[in-house]
């Protein structure tokens, strides 16, 4: 035992000297949030949005007339058919389309009910979101004003079609995102590298022919960046739910519960690509290209997994993140109980079982 | 009992083993000596080590250290063996103090409990004890080196290559310590490129690719050179040397220092050959029967 | 200035904040002299070694290699010298010729000199038939035989060798200072650290530096006659014994 703590020790003094290295890893959550944050309060103003007036009747030009009056929205274009829609997103400059059908004014005098529709651009779902919410906002008071003096309320349909990303991933994925790629990194990563520069400078050599067993060496590696994780995953929560707002909506035992689940995940995947490395840069480029490419692209945090093609749906399945970044969107964001994520619970716990058996199986008690 | 026992071992690398790395390898150490492996890089002595310190396994062959199979007691011998590997470097940002504090823990003892083992080493560091050991010279870090392969008494202590890449003085003092060392019990494996080294240890192996030349005394290897070997020096060196080395009777002609090595095929007298070589130069040639040393043997096995 | 100086050091130094790396050096190597520059761990014969081959400035004192002015001059200096060390010499994963080839192309050698010269080198050293195969599957001795082909490929007028037959076998070793000599012997300078104290005595002349400071500089006869040594050993034990600084 005093071995081990002895080792532990050691492995934060390395972690404490490399100042640089420590502040990288603990300022880098709370970059990453604050970045975020910032993005978030980007407030719509003028934004340019073109008009497909089907229409052409007195109600619609004024809907038209109360939009563009708004400080929200400019009118950039009107344009004649729907099919010009996405080639004015594609040029970029617009991010919202309002559609509105014909008959619009008869729709509402006779029905009193008549619909809109808003198409967004959602490559990027915070825009799309904002833009259709105030979009939104403004039909609605229009409606409020003709409604006023009348009995009968007049009612418009909002339609609302987010282009490209239906889903509207964005906002609130930002934070279980942050939470896996930063646990990646410290566990993953950092665990891989440790392990491997031992091995360069020639340490793990004593260390083998010490009475030291093999398998606590390997644990007492990653002891320091299981606490560092800790300290990651008690800043992302502080700073989101302080600045950013983000609400942890569900049980915070057990979103931690989770977390240190995913944590021994990326540990053990370290400690594997670790018996696989022989030098530090190629444990780093492992890392990156085999742990982090899938956890940005294959996630779901930043693309939405529904709208792939299937085989990339099924590669999906064996990324960590994906499971841990929709527990934690389920217990942080939903606010949904342990009932309804014991399977990617299951899948997790797993992995790790998985990976944790190769990883000792395959780590050396000798060289080469 | 020998302290160790090696025994056919043969090690090749390699997917289809085309990488022989030892062929047939066997020799003993006794407890308490100094052995020296003397070779070349590439000659297979870190494999050696490795095998020895259980690090690697050999394809066949077998080997006990301190009374130990490598194979089978591997964690016996891992408790009682020191190791210094060829490119240890300690851990960079650690102080000296905290390097051997942390060598001692790691091998369940303490630096107090056998302190008496590194004292004559450790006192001279130990003004620099709270320096990292990034910072110590090359001499310094060697004396930490050892003082953390030596922390735990060690029954066998293996030194690859430790002199490597050391300056001159710096190696006479680390051979210094090892003799102290030597006195105290422990036995001493020790490899080295350098042949100047081989007369400091008790018994030689000497060794390249892989196969052992020979095993002896230092002096006995020595005196198992039979040959004539005569030192010569004329002011043009170079001319020397390509002029007698067209010469019938000569077997091999090297630069040995301030002299060429030549060694005869025949044994002839010192007046024959002064009068032998004034025929093929017009220098004025210098001509003197020598001893031959290590690596004079070493050259002379290694063309055989 | 004469012209069968290749080297001219006067007062050269070079110091790190304040701590004085090479101190005053003076000394002089003439045109195709083996020049040994000796010196123990951190004597500062690396940092002297990298201002003559133009890779770093000296904080004061004057030097020239190969005419070439050190402050000013470096790039001209970097074209007319070969350098090698046993860290660095040929790339592992490219064969002999590739290798042969980059460091023609870098000197802007043609084509044909590259080839020729290559044909030539792997003959002169019997090496014809492993032209193609990976310098990684050479043994040691022959890469760095290779490694002061290439060095010299070029045919620069100095040659800096930076511990050069560190690990060799004493065969090898001595057919890489047949390859010296005959290099020297075609005009080309030798300026060559060693930690063999038997390859001291091959020099023309030797200079052992203590403390940044060059203690000692003449031919190893005279300096064994000076410091009452038996051997270019003892002579280097009983200067560099005197470092009182302890730096890498």
């Amino acid at each position: 035992m005093k071995q081990f703590l002895s080792f532990i020790k050691k492995e934060f003094l390395h972690i404490w000297r490399d100042k640089r290295t420590m502040f990288i890893l603990l300022g880098m959550p709370v970059v990453q949030i604050i970045i975020f944050g910032f993005a978030l309060t980007n407030e719509v103003k003028n934004s340019k949005i073109a008009i497909l007036d089907n229409a052409k009747d007195a109600a619609s030009t004024s809907l038209m007339t109360e939009l563009n009056a708004s400080r929200y929205f400019e009118i950039e274009k009107n344009l004649y058919s729907y099919n010009e829609i996405e080639a004015e997103f594609k040029k970029g400059k617009i991010k919202l389309a309002v559609v509105i059908p014909q008959q619009f004014a008869s729709d509402l005098q006779h029905f009193n009910k008549a619909q809109v529709q808003l198409i967004a651009d959602a490559s990027d779902p915070n825009t799309a979101n904002q833009l259709t919410n105030y979009a939104t906002a403004v039909i609605m008071d229009y409606q409020k004003r003709i409604t006023n003096d009348r009995k009968l309320p007049y009612t418009i349909n909002v339609e609302i079609r987010n282009l490209y990303n239906p889903q509207l991933k964005g906002a609130y994925n930002f934070v279980p995102g942050v939470m896996a790629m930063v646990l990646l990194l410290v566990c993953t990563m950092m665990t891989a590298i440790t392990i491997v520069k031992e091995k360069e400078m020639g340490t793990m050599e004593i260390m083998l022919v010490s009475p030291m067993k093999p398998q606590m060496v390997v644990i007492a590696k990653a002891v320091p960046y299981l606490v560092l994780s800790a300290v990651n995953i008690s800043s992302i929560l502080l700073l989101s739910r302080f600045v950013l707002d983000v609400p942890i909506n569900g049980s915070l035992v057990l979103l931690l519960f989770e977390s240190i689940l995913f944590i021994l995940v990326s540990l053990s995947l370290g400690l594997l690509i670790s018996s696989a490395a022989a030098s530090q840069q190629t444990a780093m480029f492992i890392s990156l290209v085999g742990m982090f490419l899938p956890t940005i692209m294959l996630s779901g945090f930043m693309f939405p997994i529904e709208n792939m093609p299937l085989p990339l749906r099924i590669v999906s399945n064996m990324v960590p993140a994906k499971w841990y970044f929709t527990i934690v969107k389920s217990v942080m964001i939903k606010g949904i109980g342990f009932h309804a994520i014991w399977k990617e619970t299951l899948v997790l716990t797993g992995m790790m079982l998985f990976f944790l058996t190769v990883a000792i199986k395959k780590f050396k008690i000798r060289l080469a | 009992m020998s302290a160790v026992v090696v025994e056919n071992i043969i090690k090749t690398y390699g997917k289809k083993k085309e990488v022989t790395a030892l062929q047939d390898i066997s020799f003993e150490v006794k407890p308490g000596e100094l052995y020296g492996i003397i070779g070349p890089d590439g000659a297979g002595k870190t494999s050696l080590f490795r095998i020895l310190t259980t690090l690697l396994l050999a394809d066949s062959g077998n080997a006990i250290v301190d009374g130990f199979d490598v194979v089978k007691d591997y964690k016996e011998i891992r408790k009682r063996v020191g190791y210094m590997p060829g490119k240890f470097s300690l851990y960079q940002d650690l102080s000296v103090e905290e390097n051997l504090n942390f060598f001692a823990t790691i091998f369940n003892t303490t630096i107090q409990q056998n302190y008496d083992l590194i004292k004559d080493i450790y006192q001279q560091i130990k003004p620099f004890k709270r320096r990292k050991a990034g910072k110590l010279s090359g001499g310094m870090k060697q004396k930490l080196a050892l003082s953390c392969a030596l922390i735990h008494r060690p029954s066998v202590l293996f030194l690859d290559e430790p002199t490597t890449g050391v300056d001159a003085v710096s190696r006479k003092e680390f051979w210094e310590m090892l003799k102290r060392l030597k006195e105290q019990g422990i036995t001493i494996l020790v490899s080295t490129p350098y042949m100047d080294e081989a007369g400091l240890c008790d018994k030689v192996a000497l060794i390249q690719t892989g196969k052992i030349l020979s095993i002896n005394r230092p002096q006995g290897i020595v005196d198992d050179y039979k040959k004539p070997l005569w030192a010569v020096k004329s002011p043009n060196m170079l001319q020397l040397l390509n002029e007698l080395k067209e010469k019938n009777e000569v077997e091999d002609i090297y630069p040995f220092g301030e002299y060429h090595h030549l060694v005869l095929k025949n044994n002839i007298k010192k007046e024959e050959l002064e009068q032998w070589i004034r025929q093929s130069t017009t220098e004025t040639v210098t001509v003197e029967a020598v001893r031959p040393d290590i690596e004079d043997c070493f050259i002379s096995l290694m063309k055989n | 200035m004469s012209n069968d100086k290749v080297i001219t050091a006067e007062q050269l130094t070079k110091r790190f904040g304040d701590f004085t790396a090479v101190d005053h050096i003076s000394f002089e190597v003439k045109k195709g002299e083996i020049f040994g520059f000796l010196g123990a761990n951190g004597a500062g014969k690396t940092t002297a070694m990298r201002m003559l081959c133009g890779l770093s400035l000296p904080t004061s004192g004057k030097a020239t290699v190969a005419g070439f002015d050190v402050y000013k001059e470096n790039e001209k200096i970097k074209r007319n010298i070969g350098y090698m060390s046993q860290k660095f010499s040929l790339y592992d994963d490219l064969t002999v010729k590739e290798n042969m080839r980059f460091y023609g192309g870098i000197y802007g050698m043609s084509d044909k000199q590259i080839k020729d010269k290559t044909v030539f080198i792997l003959r002169h050293l019997h090496l014809e038939t492993e032209g193609d195969k990976l310098v990684k599957s050479l043994p040691l001795g022959w890469k760095q035989k290779l490694a002061f082909s290439v060095a010299i490929f070029h045919e620069p007028e100095i040659v800096f060798l930076d511990e050069p037959t560190g690990g060799v076998d004493p065969v090898t070793r001595r057919e890489f200072w047949n390859m010296i000599y005959q290099a020297a012997a075609d005009g080309i300078t030798i300026f060559v650290t060693t930690h063999y104290m038997d390859e001291a005595e091959y020099c023309n002349r030797v200079s052992i530096m203590v403390d940044g400071r060059i203690d000692a500089l003449d031919t190893p006869a005279q300096l064994k006659k000076t410091f009452e040594a038996k051997s270019m050993d003892e002579v280097f034990l009983k200067l560099a014994r005197k470092a009182v600084r302890n730096a890498d």
